[in-house]
């Protein structure tokens, strides 16, 4: 079985993101980016799927500040290949990465075909999670999203797929293969790798390239400002002994009309 | 200057692998264990464990490795050195065996408690196990009454490099010992600079935690970070950075002048003493930690402060100087309590509490930058803290100069 694997970076929120001076997009000043959470539960499915099924996994991604330590970690974690594609401008919007990887993949060799091109179901800085949908779109293959598990029959060419919604409620679906699969957790947490190893493939193997071709979508949605959230109220600790304190409490609630 | 147990040629420890030990006298060394179960019977944790330390060495012995790396026994190894230094056959079981076992169990195992990975993987990528911000590191610098010279911002060549280390400057307790020891560097007259956010942890317990290519890659950072600057001697916070230091990053020409901020405060106390205006009045009970006393012998230079302190009186634990009992915090312990409370283990850090409340002392004194959190954690949880506080040595120094 062939699976190729999207990964995207996102900004890392351990830092304290700035909007930039031209007020609608964000300050590159300090920003580190890092994999996209549910790309690396897709990363961890498609490991899961090769130990299950056999086959080779195939990771892409867009080429960004720090994805060499991310295909790197990906190669010691046992995928196959890993391809980046340079050269595309930045910032681009989800709409324009979908269509970017899409016509990157039948140009580049032997990538296609693959029975499952599978990523993460949505990133921080895609919460509605387009970038899989359109990537089926592009590819013209069917979509499942909110994907917790499957099963493969390669041979009836279908997979049987759990999704789950919120509330805990779940779905089975078949999907004829090809498909384009989003999904929400890996059957299991991502592994670790040793660093050592990581080290060690780093310095025996190779990232493959491929050249972004050029920009034909015309973003669909613009962003006309971005700015942070301001605190709308705010918490009043109460200090004193418990009589006073409770005193206080009983006066709060009095005072609002709750007693 | 304290006695030391070790004796290594590090350059030769750090080429070792399970397959070539007995290629080297440390590793060869292995094979004359005569199998007493002293390592096992001091073991903290070792009546929790299917392989405890002896069972590994005839394990070794036999060539049957592999069966213990599906087993968690290393898991619970805090590496509190107590296997190496009740050896009758001086045996590195800490320092060399235990962390190759574990790199290989960290090979064959598929899944690491989600809490150590978690911190595993912060280190690479913040420099920190808990996660922060490499760009606030430094931020506690604006707390401080006295002023602290960044290097990165004054180049100028200083005396001390104070190593400030990850508990020390990110967790809110440890900065409180941060701020004590800048108090008292300038009250001395230290010509002292820290590095600032540039620092990294110095990964020890990235090692002793199974990592040995995080360890390596945290070594190298710092090592050509060291190699920006002009200093006299590094002195640290961080016990465990001392052990890294000291130990293991000499195999990268690491030859600077080094010293425990506890030893280094305890060196200058002659001249401390005068400076001590105000009276404590408290009983105190010290913890010896496991890699400055057990590991590296200084067991009298906290003491000596503790005991020039006014109005403080000093007394002893029942387990105490080689025989303390470890916090729990080593080997990659500080993130393991999750999975040690799954198991219903008695964490080690109330075992410990439990015998310090039983002194009698209201105050427990520590010199390892994990204990803070830990033994204040412990004292919550056995309903003890609102009888013991637990203190730095250097934030006691700090209170009792005015």
């Amino acid at each position: 079985m062939n699976i190729l694997v999207l990964l995207r970076m996102v900004p890392d929120v351990v830092e304290e993101l700035e909007v930039a001076p031209d007020g609608k997009s964000l300050n590159d000043e300090f920003l580190r980016l890092i994999i996209n959470e549910s790309d690396n539960h897709a990363l961890e499915q498609a490991l899961l799927l090769k130990e299950r099924y056999g086959g080779a996994v195939t990771v892409i991604a867009m080429d960004q500040p720090e994805i060499d330590d991310v295909l790197f970690t990906a190669l010691a974690k046992g995928i196959d290949r890993a391809v980046k594609i340079t050269g595309a401008e930045k910032g681009l919007t989800t709409r324009q990465v979908a269509s970017l990887v899409s016509r990157a993949m039948p140009t580049t060799p032997n990538v296609l075909p693959a029975d499952l091109v599978i990523t993460g179901c949505q990133a921080i800085d895609d919460l509605d999670g387009q970038v899989a949908p359109l990537l089926a779109y592009d590819l013209k293959l069917p979509y499942l999203g909110l994907v917790t598990g499957m099963e493969v029959d390669l041979s009836a060419r279908k997979a049987t797929v759990v999704r789950e919604y919120a509330g805990g409620v779940r779905g089975e679906f078949d999907v004829p293969l090809p498909a384009v699969l989003g999904i929400q957790v890996a059957e299991r947490p991502p592994r670790y790798v040793p660093v050592a190893k990581v080290r060690a493939v780093a310095k025996s193997q190779q990232i493959e390239t491929a050249a972004a071709g050029a920009l034909t979508q015309v973003p669909a949605v613009d962003v006309v400002e971005m700015k942070k959230p301001e605190a709308a109220g705010r918490a009043e600790m109460i200090e004193g002994s418990p009589e006073e304190v409770a005193a206080k409490i009983c006066g709060i609630l009095a005072e609002r009309g709750l007693l | 200057m304290a006695e030391t147990t070790t004796g290594l040629d590090q350059n030769s420890c750090d080429q070792m692998t399970l397959e070539t030990l007995r290629e080297f006298p440390e590793g060869r060394n292995i094979w004359t264990c005569i199998q007493c179960g002293l390592c096992t019977g001091t073991c903290p944790y070792g009546e929790h464990m299917d392989y405890p330390p002896r069972r590994i060495i005839g394990l070794l012995r036999e060539g049957m490795l592999e069966e213990i790396y599906n087993s968690e026994s290393m898991l619970y190894c805090v590496a509190c050195y107590a296997c190496k230094a009740k050896c009758p056959r001086s045996i590195d079981l800490t320092g060399i065996l235990l962390p190759l076992v574990k790199e290989q169990v960290l090979i064959h195992r598929p899944e690491l408690p989600a809490e150590l990975q978690k911190a595993l993987e912060n280190m690479l990528r913040y420099g920190n196990p808990m996660g922060e911000s490499p760009r606030k590191r430094a931020l506690w610098v604006k707390t401080s009454e006295v002023p602290i010279r960044i290097l990165s911002e004054d180049r100028r060549p200083t005396d001390v490099l104070w190593f400030v280390e990850c508990y020390t400057a990110f967790y809110p307790r440890g900065q409180d010992n941060c701020r004590a020891t800048a108090k008292i560097f300038n009250r001395l007259g230290t010509d002292f600079a820290i590095l600032g956010n540039e620092e990294k942890c110095a990964g020890e317990c990235g090692r002793l935690s199974w990592e040995s290519g995080l360890f390596s890659t945290l070594m190298e950072y710092n090592m050509q970070l060291f190699a920006k600057y002009k200093f006299n001697r590094i002195v640290t916070s961080c016990t465990h950075a001392y052990d890294a230091f000291k130990y293991r990053y000499p195999v990268l020409g690491f030859d600077y002048e080094l010293e425990h901020t506890t030893t280094y405060f305890a060196r200058h106390l002659d001249k401390l003493k005068p400076l001590m205006t105000k009276k404590l009045n408290y009983t105190v009970t010290y913890h010896d930690s496991c890699c400055l006393s057990r590991h590296n012998g200084y067991y009298d230079e906290p003491r000596a402060i503790l005991e020039s302190l006014p109005g403080v009186k000093l007394v002893e634990m029942t387990h105490n100087r080689i025989n303390s009992i470890c916090c729990g915090g080593g080997g990659g312990g500080m993130w393991l309590d999750t999975y040690y409370k799954t198991k219903d283990f008695e964490r080690l850090s109330e075992r410990r509490v439990k015998e310090a409340l039983a002194t009698g002392a209201d105050v427990l004194a520590v010199s390892c930058a994990y204990e803070i959190s830990r033994f204040e954690d412990a004292l919550k949880v056995v309903g003890g803290d609102k009888k013991m506080i637990v203190r730095d040595i250097t934030e006691l120094l700090a209170e009792a100069i005015e």
